[in-house]
This record gives C-alpha cells, sequence and structure tokens, in this order.
C-alpha cells in the first residue's frame, strides 16, 4: 500500500512537469518525509496501526498540493518493542525521513522522542499516552498531540467523583503505565470529595481470568469500578464485570479505552461504560466530514478513533508550518519547525481550533462519554452519547505542574 | 472465626470457588496436552492457537452461517480437529523418529504462522461474543454472585475430563493407545493400525483445544493472542502433574486454579508467578511430575 | 534418537585442525567472516550490522548448549535481558566505563545461569526445557516488578560512554568497532571451549551420556560448567545491545526471545559453528526489512520454523557443510 502511495506521488511529481532531471532531483530533496511507526501486529492494531498510516496519508493528500510542499508517507511496524522502535527510527532519520508519527506505547515512544532530539528531527507523537513526554520527558522537537495519563484521568476521574461517584475500586495492571493511570486518577477523585476502597494489582501480561478481582471490587461496595489498564484487558475485565453482575450497582469506567475496543465488545457488553475521548467522529460536522472523507480508505471501513485522527491533526499542522518556512528550511532544522508549529494556531476537522503549548502538548477540548444502548444506536459506529466537555486549557496538566525543563526557564 | 489471615471467610470461598473454575479451563487444556504427549511424544505448542481457532471459528459460525453457541460447541472442535488431523498427517507424523525437540519447535512455528493469520485478517482488539442466553444470569449465593455460565463450564469440563479418562482408561480403543504408547511396533504387528491411531488422537486433542476456546469465546476476549496468553501456563500444569498423565493433568488443573485463586487474595501480583515456582519445586522433589512415571 | 546438533548419517571427510582448532575449510569460513566484518560497515548502516552482531554472540552461546551438549534451553531470555538491565543500570546510575558494564552483564548472567543451571541439568530433553522456561518466566516477572528495570519503559538514554574511560564511543562507526572485537573474542572463546579436552567430553554427553558417565566424568559438572557459560555469554551480548542501543527493556527478558535465539541458530544449523552467526544474520535482516508488513512478520517466522524443522534440518550452514562433506 504504501509502496504505491510512494510511487504514485513520485509518478505525479515527474508526470507533472518536464523539467530537467537535476530540478526534479532538487525539488526530490525538499519532499518532506513521514514515517509512521505503528503497531501493525499487536494489541494496539486496531485503534492505531494501518488507520494510523492511512489518516497521516489523508493530510498530504489533502494539504500537501494545496500548500504547494511535496510529502511522502512511508510506515513500518514497531511490533511494541522500544528497541525495535528506536532502530527503525534511528535508520529513517539518518537516511532522510524527517518526521516520525504516531508511535503508540509509551515505552518507544520515549525512546523515539530522544533519537528525534539527538539528530534535531521532529516527532508528532499521537498514540503514546505516557504524560512525561511533555512532563520530565519534554523535548523541543516533540509535539504530542491526542491524548495523555494526565488528561484521560482528569477527564473520567474528576467528572465521575463530582458526579456521585464518590467511592472507587481499581483494577489496575501490574506495572509502571497501570500505577501512573491508578495515581493520578486517584488525585482527581480525593480532590473532588471521593474516596479510593481499594484497588486489585494483577500481574501483567499473562492474566485472563479477572473474576477473582470482580468479586472482591463488589466485595468493596464501590461505586465505580476504574479499570486502569488498556487494549484486551480492559475488554476480557468489561466481559467479566457484567458477568459478575457488577455493571448492576457499579458504574464502570474505563481510563483508557477507545472506540475500537467498544467495537469489538459491542453495545450489547459495553453499554453504560464511561470513557474520555478528545475525537469522536460524530461530534461536529467537520468531524464528520473529516471521517466520511477517510472512511473508505480504512480498514474493514471503520470510522477513524482518536488516535487515527491524531496523526491526521497532528499532520495538516505540521505541514501548514513547514510550508511557511519552505521545504528546505523546514527539512534542516525540526526544532525550527516545532517552534512554528508552537506559534501557530492549530485548526483542522478532526479536533477544531487549539494550539500547541510552549512544552510540545497539543491541546484541545475533551469530551466525557457514555456508551450507548444496543436500542439507542443508529448503526454500526453510533456508539457515543455525550456526558460532558471540558474545555482545552483545563483539559490537560498545567505546564507549571509537568517540570518540563523546556519551561522551566 | 469468620476471618482466615485477615480475609473474610466468604470472600475466601468464593476466591476458592472461582480458583476452581479457572482450573477448569487449565485441566481441559492440559488434558489435550497430555492426550498428545502420551501418544505421540509431542509437545503440542499449537495448542494455545488451536484454543484461540476454537473460539474463532465459534464466532464465524455465528456470523456467517447463523449457528449459535450450542452449534459452536459441537461443530467446532470437529473443524479445528480436523484441521489437526491434517497438520499431523503431513507435517508431524515426519517427525517421530526424531528427538521430541523437533516436534517442539515445528508446532512452534505453525502456532506462530496461525497466530499471524488470525491477527491479519481479524485484526488485534477482539471480537464480540455473547453468552448463551440460556446460561445467562447468575446465582446470588450469599458471599458472591456466581454467573450460571461459570458453573456450565466446570461441569462440561469435568464432564469432558471423565469422559476422556474413561475412554482412555476402559474401553478397547483406550487399551490400544496406551499398548501403542508402550510398544508402537508389537502393537502394529498386532494389526493395529498405529498411525491412523496417532492422527486421531492427535485430532482429538486438538479438538479438546478448540472445545475449550469455545467456552471461553463468551467470558474472555475473542481475539489472536487468547491463546498464547493461556499456553505457557498450561505447559507447567502439564509439567507437573507428571507429562502423558491424564489423571494428573486433570488433577493439576484443578489443583492449580485453586492455589493461584488463593494466591489472587493474598498477594495477587505474584499470582501469574505462583504456578512456575510450584513447577520448579515438584520437578526437583518429584523429576517426573506428581503422577508421571519415570 | 537423534538429538538436534547430530549429524548423523553424514559422511564427513577426516580433516586435521590445523590452527586453533580449526579445520582449513573452517579457517576459510573464518576468514570470509572477518573479511565481511571489516567490510559491511562501509556499505551497510552500522547500526544493522550492531544488532546483528548482537543476537550472533547470543545465538553462539545458546548454539553452546543445544549443538554440543544437547540441551534445548527454552529461557535463554532470562540471561540476555538481564544482562541487558544491569549492564544499562551500570552505565547508567553506576556511571561504569562501557566495557566494565558488558563485563557486569556477563557476570550477572553467570550467576543466573550457575542458579538455575544448577537446578535444570537434573532433568532431560523436553523436562529440561520446561524448566528453563519456568525460570525465564520467574525472572520476567520480577523484571516486570523491580523498580531498576524501569517496567515496560525499560532503562533507557543509556549512555555509550568512552572504551576505557578514553575512547569515545558516541559515533556508530566507533561502537561498530568495539562491537565487532567484543563478538569476535566471544566467538573465538567458544571455539575454543568446543575443541577443548572440555569440549570433548560435553560432546560424549550429547551422544551417549550414560556412557560418558561410566567413563568417570561427572557429566553434571561439565554440563553445569557449559550452561554457565552459555548464559555468561549470553549476558554479555545482553549487555553489548543495550550499550550499543542504549536501551534495556522487557522484550529481552519475554520468552518470545527465547524463542527468537532458537529460531535464529536452527536456521542457521544447530551445532555449527557459523550456524548461529548466519542464522542471526538472516533473522535480523528479515525482521528489518519486513517491518513494513507487519503481522507478516510473524507468520514468515513460523513458516521459516516449520520449513527448517520439516526439510532443512541442519539449518544453512548445516547444509552447506553436508554437501561439501566438511564441518562448518
Amino acid at each position: 500500500m504504501t509502496t504505491i502511495n510512494r510511487r504514485a506521488l513520485l509518478g505525479t511529481a515527474a508526470a507533472a512537469t518536464t523539467l530537467p532531471i537535476s530540478a526534479l532531483r532538487a525539488q526530490q530533496a525538499q519532499t518532506l518525509r513521514l514515517g509512521v511507526l505503528t503497531d501493525m501486529s499487536g494489541p494496539y492494531r486496531d485503534p492505531t496501526g494501518p488507520g494510523s498510516a492511512i489518516c497521516t496519508q489523508q493530510a498530504v493528500m489533502e494539504f500537501a498540493q494545496r500548500l504547494g510542499v511535496q510529502a511522502e508517507v512511508i510506515q513500518a511496524d514497531h511490533q511494541n518493542r522500544p528497541d525495535v522502535g528506536a532502530n527503525i527510527a534511528r535508520q529513517w532519520y539518518d537516511q532522510g525521513v524527517d518526521v516520525v508519527v504516531d508511535v503508540p506505547t509509551s515505552s518507544v515512544a520515549l525512546a523515539i522522542s530522544q533519537i528525534a532530539r539527538e539528530k534535531n528531527k521532529l516527532f508528532l507523537n499521537s498514540g503514546a499516552a505516557s504524560s512525561d513526554l511533555t512532563g520530565p520527558a519534554c523535548s523541543p522537537n516533540t509535539v504530542h498531540w491526542t491524548y495523555d495519563t494526565y488528561m484521560l484521568a482528569k477527564g473520567t476521574g474528576d467528572a465521575l467523583a463530582r458526579a456521585g461517584g464518590d467511592t472507587w475500586f481499581f483494577i489496575t495492571a501490574d506495572y509502571a503505565f497501570g500505577h501512573a493511570l491508578q495515581r493520578d486518577t486517584t488525585t482527581f477523585v480525593e480532590r473532588a470529595g471521593g474516596r479510593v476502597l481499594g484497588a486489585a494489582r494483577y500481574p501483567f501480561p499473562a492474566t485472563t481470568d479477572f473474576s477473582s478481582y470482580m468479586v472482591q471490587a463488589q466485595a468493596s461496595r464501590a461505586k465505580v469500578l476504574a479499570l486502569a489498564n488498556a487494549g484486551t484487558d480492559t475488554a476480557n475485565c468489561i466481559k467479566q464485570a457484567r458477568e459478575f453482575g457488577l455493571t448492576r450497582n457499579m458504574q464502570i469506567a474505563g481510563l483508557l479505552m477507545s472506540f475500537m475496543e467498544v467495537h469489538s465488545l459491542g453495545l450489547e457488553t459495553a453499554q453504560g461504560l464511561l470513557l474520555t475521548e478528545s475525537f469522536y467522529w460524530d461530534s461536529n460536522d467537520r468531524t464528520r466530514a473529516f471521517s466520511q472523507r477517510v472512511q473508505p480508505r480504512m480498514p474493514n471501513r471503520a470510522m477513524p478513533a482518536q488516535v487515527q485522527a491524531g496523526c491526521y491533526g497532528a499532520t495538516v499542522h505540521y505541514l501548514k508550518a513547514a510550508a511557511a518556512m519552505g521545504a528546505a528550511a523546514a527539512k534542516a532544522d525540526a526544532r525550527a519547525v516545532v517552534e512554528r508549529m508552537k506559534a501557530m494556531p492549530t485548526d483542522d476537522d478532526a479536533f477544531g481550533e487549539g494550539r500547541v503549548r510552549p512544552d510540545g502538548r497539543k491541546i484541545h477540548p475533551t469530551m466525557l462519554y457514555r456508551v450507548k444502548q444496543p436500542r439507542e444506536s443508529r448503526g454500526t459506529w453510533d456508539y457515543y452519547n455525550l456526558v460532558a466537555t471540558n474545555p482545552a486549557e483545563e483539559a490537560f496538566r498545567p505546564m507549571a505542574e509537568g517540570n518540563c525543563p523546556l519551561v522551566r526557564g | 472465626m469468620d476471618d482466615f489471615f485477615g480475609i473474610p471467610a466468604p470472600l475466601l470461598f468464593g476466591q476458592l470457588l472461582l480458583g476452581l473454575i479457572n482450573g477448569a479451563f487449565y485441566a481441559l487444556l492440559s488434558l489435550g496436552l497430555a492426550v498428545i504427549f502420551g501418544m505421540l511424544n509431542v509437545i503440542n505448542f499449537t495448542h494455545g492457537a488451536q484454543f484461540m481457532l476454537g473460539a474463532f471459528v465459534a464466532w464465524l459460525l455465528l456470523n456467517f452461517l447463523g449457528l449459535g453457541y450450542w452449534w459452536a460447541l459441537l461443530l467446532a472442535p470437529l473443524i479445528v480437529g480436523a484441521f489437526g488431523v491434517v497438520l499431523e498427517k503431513t507435517m508431524i507424523a515426519r517427525l517421530y523418529k526424531l528427538d521430541h525437540l523437533y516436534g517442539l519447535l515445528l508446532t512452534f512455528g505453525v502456532g506462530l504462522i496461525i497466530e499471524g493469520l488470525v491477527r491479519n485478517e481479524f485484526g488485534s482488539s477482539g471480537l464480540p461474543y455473547r453468552i448463551p442466553p440460556e446460561l445467562s444470569g447468575a446465582w446470588d449465593l450469599g458471599f458472591m454472585f456466581m454467573p450460571v455460565y461459570r458453573g456450565w463450564v466446570v461441569l462440561v469440563a469435568l464432564v469432558a475430563c471423565i469422559a476422556t479418562w474413561l475412554v482412555i482408561e476402559k474401553t478397547k480403543i483406550g487399551s490400544y493407545l496406551r499398548a501403542a504408547t508402550e510398544n508402537p511396533a508389537l502393537v502394529q504387528a498386532f494389526g493395529v493400525n498405529v498411525p491412523r491411531m496417532m492422527t486421531l488422537t492427535y485430532g482429538a486433542g486438538v479438538a479438546l483445544a478448540a472445545f475449550a476456546g469455545v467456552l471461553a469465546a463468551p467470558i474472555y476476549s475473542v481475539n489472536p493472542q487468547m491463546g498464547s496468553n493461556l499456553i505457557i501456563i498450561v505447559f507447567a500444569v502439564v509439567v507437573i502433574g507428571g507429562m502423558g498423565s491424564i489423571l494428573g493433568s486433570v488433577i493439576t488443573g484443578f489443583g492449580l486454579g485453586i492455589v493461584e485463586g488463593l494466591t489472587k487474595v493474598f498477594y495477587p501480583e505474584a499470582s501469574a508467578t505462583v504456578i512456575f515456582v510450584v513447577m520448579a519445586i515438584v520437578l526437583l522433589t518429584r523429576p517426573a511430575g506428581l503422577f508421571g512415571r519415570a | 534418537m537423534a538429538a538436534p546438533g547430530g549429524f548423523e548419517g553424514t559422511d564427513f571427510r577426516q580433516e586435521r585442525p590445523v590452527f586453533m582448532g580449526f579445520t582449513s575449510t573452517q579457517l576459510i569460513a573464518f576468514g570470509v567472516m572477518c573479511a565481511v566484518l571489516l567490510i559491511a560497515p562501509f556499505f551497510l548502516y552500522p547500526v544493522f550490522l550492531m544488532k546483528v552482531l548482537c543476537f550472533a554472540l547470543f545465538a553462539c552461546a545458546f548454539n553452546l548448549l543445544i549443538g554440543y551438549v544437547g540441551l534445548l534451553s527454552f529461557g535463554h531470555a532470562a540471561y540476555f535481558g538481564m544482562g541487558g538491565y544491569l549492564a544499562g543500570h551500570a552505565a547508567k546510575v553506576w556511571g561504569l566505563t562501557p566495557e566494565l558494564s558488558i563485563l557486569i552483564g556477563g557476570a550477572v548472567g553467570a550467576v543466573l545461569g550457575l542458579v538455575i543451571g544448577w537446578i535444570a541439568i537434573r532433568r532431560q530433553g523436553i523436562y529440561f526445557a520446561m524448566i528453563t522456561l519456568a525460570f525465564a518466566q520467574m525472572v520476567y516477572f520480577f523484571c516486570v516488578q523491580a523498580p531498576f528495570t524501569g517496567g515496560e519503559d525499560g532503562i533507557q538514554s543509556i549512555p555509550r560512554g568512552n572504551l576505557f574511560g578514553v575512547i569515545p564511543l558516541g559515533s556508530d562507526m566507533s561502537m561498530y568497532w568495539v562491537t565487532a572485537v567484543i563478538f569476535l573474542l566471544g566467538f573465538l572463546f567458544i571455539h575454543r571451549a568446543i575443541h577443548s579436552p572440555f569440549g570433548m567430553v560435553l560432546k560424549s554427553v550429547r551422544e551417549n551420556e550414560p556412557r560418558a558417565t561410566s567413563l568417570g566424568y561427572r557429566t553434571d559438572d561439565y554440563k553445569l560448567v557449559a550452561f554457565v557459560l552459555s548464559a555468561a555469554l549470553a549476558g554479555v551480548a545482553g549487555g553489548l545491545k543495550s550499550i550499543v542501543f542504549g536501551i534495556a527493556t522487557l522484550t529481552d527478558v519475554f520468552w518470545t526471545m527465547s524463542g527468537e535465539v532458537v529460531l535464529m541458530s536452527l536456521v542457521g544449523g544447530l551445532g555449527t559453528i557459523f550456524g548461529p552467526v548466519v542464522g542471526a544474520a538472516v533473522i535480523i535482516t528479515m525482521q528489518n526489512y519486513l517491518a513494513e508488513f507487519g503481522a507478516w512478520v510473524t507468520v514468515i517466522q513460523g513458516a521459516i520454523f516449520v520449513l527448517c524443522v520439516l526439510a532443512f534440518r541442519r539449518g544453512i550452514v548445516g547444509e552447506i557443510g553436508n554437501w561439501l562433506r566438511v564441518r562448518l
């Protein structure tokens, strides 16, 4: 798929012109190269993966010509392994790729952020959730687009605790990501006057049966069951929570859940769940228009999920900044491109208007959704009812709390 | 009186019960492995993938042919078992004369292929599969909610284990099987078609894995990696029980389920490791496993 | 039953070692390998080559056990990964020089190998494979839990530092030469061990253990020493890898890594000296160039496993050797 696109792009470049070869070379040397590095084979394939590559290409198709720049998109699979990801990114950067896009899995993203900084290239992160990327590990070469753990914890924890969910029980994947999610959410719950009654940490990965934790959660008599995990673990938890009747008297909140997991669970099982997202295809006219443009090319004709839309939004903004500077200048100095991206307001169909903060954090409003009941749904992708919206300036961690060396002065 | 080491007694009973349910899956899966190893001397590393295939076939039957859970329980093992027969005929049968390790490596490779193909076709986040309406709902046992379906799983697993044990220990086919394990040449000389018996044994072992897969589909997420997450633990179960011992794998399966359930109460972080600790201890003291013959 | 790595049915020319235990053919092959090591970085991406070399050393270490003692360890990721973690920790937190960090990695592998090996060598065949797997799983869960490993983020931005505190390794080329030298030392060490009287006893254990015992050898001691050597070298390879890439992560301790090293050795040829090197090169190249195809990598790896077991049990180097009637 990629190769075809690359060739098609090069092909149009070649066919559209009768320029002498040297000029063509010069033009090719000014082609912006974006590499989508994502999970093509692992647990995050569906909410990121090929869809992320397609959304990035969509941005290039819609904007490159309009802005008068040339861009091409390649892709690779990092297998969720930091060493594999770092290796590919290093090779890409050394061989003329200007931007690495997406990169779900925080461990891989952290590694790539460092490489981008070392080589003065650009990293547009959409898929990784660690808020460290704009905190202690922030970098003048990284823009963090879609979400982060802080925003997810706040979006769900704060709203739910305020709405009367004042006692909580956590089921937490026993590794750094799970701990961070539980810790951050606990902060918001307690700030809003709630209490955490207990938590069960289960071995990660290697756990498929959560029934034991479900019974513990039930025995705690908490009002909210929070799932501090991701991917298929979350799906398994939700299935088994329903099986053990937890949904009757507890509110379940998936702290990192997306549209695709709801899709794979089916509404029958997922109904009533609360979750936070920064993009939903059916939010407004612009998101609907974007989603319908890209849907025909998506795997299984799925609607784009938030990380995939994030790849689109980030790429659009990058192309605008690069076009404003001129492709040659943009290729030469990624730090300057990021500066430009921070200076320009963002505006794209997926996320509307927003901005990139000096610490690299892109901010936009976030939405708390409740999953619809099957009878409410009007079609395959109609899954959410909006519960609350968090304005952009409040949804993300204030810069002062992030400990990002770039903004401490 | 109501407390055991600070854990309320009802909660503890609940956990024991849940341990037993998980044990049912371990028992069913390790049973298939034990049958295959006992007869073919092959460590079937594809077992996890075949378990996963069982669940996917159930999903396919539902979504393309409209055949529900009950049909799947019957058809999925047959379909996946037939695939096992083909696998044995075309590949595994070539390795009997070689070291066991080649069988392990071959089946490991086949497992990778199946998992990769399924992931390419169906993605990785899983597919929905509902609990059949007849078995949905839950009993309120006072100290915990007991889903009807979980009770069903234990019941069916027990029946399947006992049936397998009866077939092997009490029937004529079973006696041929046991004899062929001891001395294939001699049994062949008596006019029993040993290669065919081996093929069918492998098919049956694989069918058991697929059967477990269908049982698991409504409660675990149906996704390509569902088998590989479980399979390492099941291997440990088989090794602890004694490779090839039917009774050993069944008892160990249920027993370890309970041990794991208790660990989840007292020290949940270690619940995945405890089985390997048990395995190391058992292998040190009883090299052939709890029920195996050295 | 033919143990893996055995060359049943191959009629080798009788060859005398001519230099350091190498036969003349092996010497030629060794020369070719050294030449490739010298020339390759000028044509190929050095980071990629370093990856190949790290895994080649790892596979050679693994091959020492399966190829020459006939023991299939399904838990070698434990030594590789722990070596990587400790070397990374030493370089980053303790600020040690790279060569010391790598040595610490090797030491960790050795200690771990001593403990696990002491228990595992009492069992044979499948039980041995399973018990090594079980211990590797325990090591894995330890790594998930222990704070110093950084959980799923791993230990990141490990500095390459200065060799002996003097020579900076920041550039890929200088790091490459160091990697190549460490690989060659490891390779020659294994070669030397195999061709020593100690190695001869190991091979006799592989062929017929009761017989070796009856000849008065304490075979368990020999097996344990081989196990520790193999684990130590795996630790060195892991340590080298984390210094080269500046990162040590959970993937290196996960059981799939144990599977990968089996695959490399199998593809190259179990029980051949050069097999693991070729196997590592083939598998790493494949992973590198197929990364674009996502899940197909798993499928292709599986298919190679199947193909090797069914048709090319001797592996690439083993088949060539068999064809030329020489040991490689």
